[in-house]
């Protein structure tokens, strides 16, 4: 279970990577989220999305993920929902403080 | 070979999943991969009219191959079955196999060979939790059971359980093929699943291999699946179903899960010798979309096979797209038509709107529906020990009322007369349970 809080308010302005326990596969709608541990199967619907997902390592907040990929501020809300879903299936985790970029677990 | 009238294809931008779907995906989503056709037991309704091995079977070298291929696919993990897949003897290193190369294993077993070691070696880290098994139990006692499975199996089931969880391994699955005779027990299954520290799996019940010699004896009657519709929608959260049921939707509420045909969009599956199939109970040539050791491989037959991006064009739905519960159930299951002789356009044999029963009927009318032959069959030529029985112990009709004087004299083996027995108004004198028009298997 997530160990931060999840509002929608604030999941924006924490930092956040991809679970090391899931595999992300492209598809022509964007990408399938598995996670290996819960047996989870999430879909990421818009291929923005899943640059978002594999870059929030990378930045401090998932706000300026956002920010950096290009997602205009428009779309933030959805973003912010979409990204909600995901930590509260443990697709993502915290971020831990200073980390570099997290690669891909396979 | 077009299945039904279809659209053209053009993949929509955004959309509903389901429509994404439709279109199919770089990958297969759930991939069952049967490993062999040989198997210990000889169950009625076995869907892959299993017994004998394929003497073409893959060795473990092609079968690790196609792990590799399943890796770099992202293929997240397979269903392995049979037949019974622990008696092939490289088995468990094929399973050490998937997990080294980061595919899930899901195992479906009896449970023959579940012994208290091969248990403890699955509650091990050498799995790393990359494994989940699932036993199959069609009835909650051994008289249910044992009538389709065979004499024994619900103990060799029930000991296989006990030893995983002797041996700590976590959240087994008991897998249930619902049936006429065992949906009184769904309860009763859930008390065994939590006895076990297990999880229930229910499933649907596929007139596909020896599966359509019994389907008019073991499928459930329309009051039997409202009964199963209401009790899903009870206990759903906590009851897999492999999104099997997703006919039951036009009762109402849609049952969690994706309610659509996945075969050869996001389902297919792989047979002891290779054979790609569109999905696990569509075992026939016409629904073989090509072979893995060919050219190309797995990911050719999946991403360009003639059958599968023929079933990837959204269907028109037919006679059924004017039902007002068409987005529910979108026609059903597609082998369920095909192997009870009914169009891929039409209704779902167990349509819960009663459309399907009219087809059959009217079927029968006109002269008797006509069953698709099996495109193979590896039953034993010599029925094992173990074969169930499946007899129910009854007297004839006519002996109640009029015991004095029967209406016809009792038949013979030797009665000459092809009509010998077969009264009209009744059912027919063979003692099969065959329909009028469907030869007696």
């Amino acid at each position: 279970m997530p160990t931060q809080p999840t509002s929608e308010m604030t999941v924006l302005d924490q930092g956040w990577t991809l679970s090391p326990a899931v595999a992300l596969r492209p598809e022509p709608f964007g990408a399938l989220a598995y996670h290996f541990g819960n047996r989870r199967l999430t879909f990421l619907k818009h291929p923005l999305l899943v640059e978002v997902v594999t870059r929030l390592g990378e930045h401090p907040t998932a706000r300026e993920a956002l920010l950096m990929v290009g997602v205009p501020e428009a779309d933030h809300p959805a973003y912010q929902r979409a990204l909600a879903g995901l930590v509260a299936t443990d697709m993502l985790a915290p971020r831990p403080a200073g980390a570099a970029h997290h690669g891909d677990p396979r | 070979m077009t299945l039904a009238p279809s659209l053209p294809r053009v993949r929509p931008t955004g959309g509903s999943l389901v429509q994404q779907f439709e279109y199919g995906l770089d990958a297969p989503i759930c991939l069952t991969w049967e490993l062999t056709y040989a198997c210990n037991l000889a169950c009625a309704h076995c869907l892959s009219s299993s017994g004998r091995r394929d003497p073409r079977e893959l060795t473990t070298e092609q079968c690790e191959a196609v792990i590799d291929e399943l890796q770099r696919m992202q293929v997240f993990y397979v269903n392995i079955g049979g037949g019974e897949p622990t008696i092939r003897p490289d088995f468990w290193h094929l399973l050490q196999y998937a997990i080294d190369h980061q595919v899930g294993v899901k195992f479906s077993t009896n449970g023959v060979r579940l012994t208290p070691d091969r248990a403890a070696f699955l509650a091990s880290p050498a799995c790393n939790g990359y494994v989940d098994v699932q036993i199959s139990l069609d009835g909650a006692t051994a008289e249910v059971n044992d009538y389709v499975r065979g004499p024994g199996s619900f103990d060799t089931a029930i000991r296989a359980l006990e030893n995983l969880q002797a041996a700590g391994f976590a959240d087994a699955k008991i897998s249930v093929v619902c049936t006429r005779q065992n949906l009184s027990q769904l309860d009763e299954f859930k008390a065994i699943a939590d006895r076990y520290g297990a999880t229930l799996r229910l499933t649907r019940l596929r007139p596909s291999g020896r599966g359509a010699d019994v389907w008019d004896e073991l499928h459930p009657l329309p009051e039997q699946q409202r009964e199963l519709y209401d009790w899903l929608m009870a206990n759903g959260e906590k009851v897999l179903t492999g999104d099997s049921f997703f006919h039951l939707s036009a009762f109402g509420e849609a049952l969690p899960g994706l309610n659509l045909c996945g075969a050869g969009r996001v389902v297919c599956l792989i047979d002891p010798i290779g054979d790609v199939y569109a999905c696990p109970f569509a075992i026939h040539d016409n629904f073989l979309a090509g072979n893995l050791l060919d050219e190309g491989g797995f990911r050719r037959v999946w991403q360009e096979s003639d059958l599968f991006t023929d079933l990837r064009r959204p269907q028109t739905g037919g006679a059924c797209s004017k039902c007002s519960f068409f987005d529910s159930c979108r026609g059903g299951c597609m082998a369920a038509k095909f192997f009870t002789g009914l169009p891929m356009d039409g209704p779902d044999p167990e349509c819960v709107q009663g459309y399907g029963e009219t087809a059959l009927e009217r079927l029968n009318e006109a002269g008797g529906r006509t069953i698709p032959a099996a495109s193979q069959d590896h039953s034993r030529a010599t029925p094992p020990r173990n074969q169930p029985v499946m007899l129910t112990l009854s007297r004839r009709p006519d002996t109640d009322q009029r015991a004095a004087a029967p209406a016809s004299p009792p038949v013979s083996a030797c009665a000459e007369s092809p009509l010998a027995g077969f009264t009209p108004t009744t059912s027919g004198g063979c003692g099969c349970s065959a329909e009028p028009g469907k030869a007696c298997r």
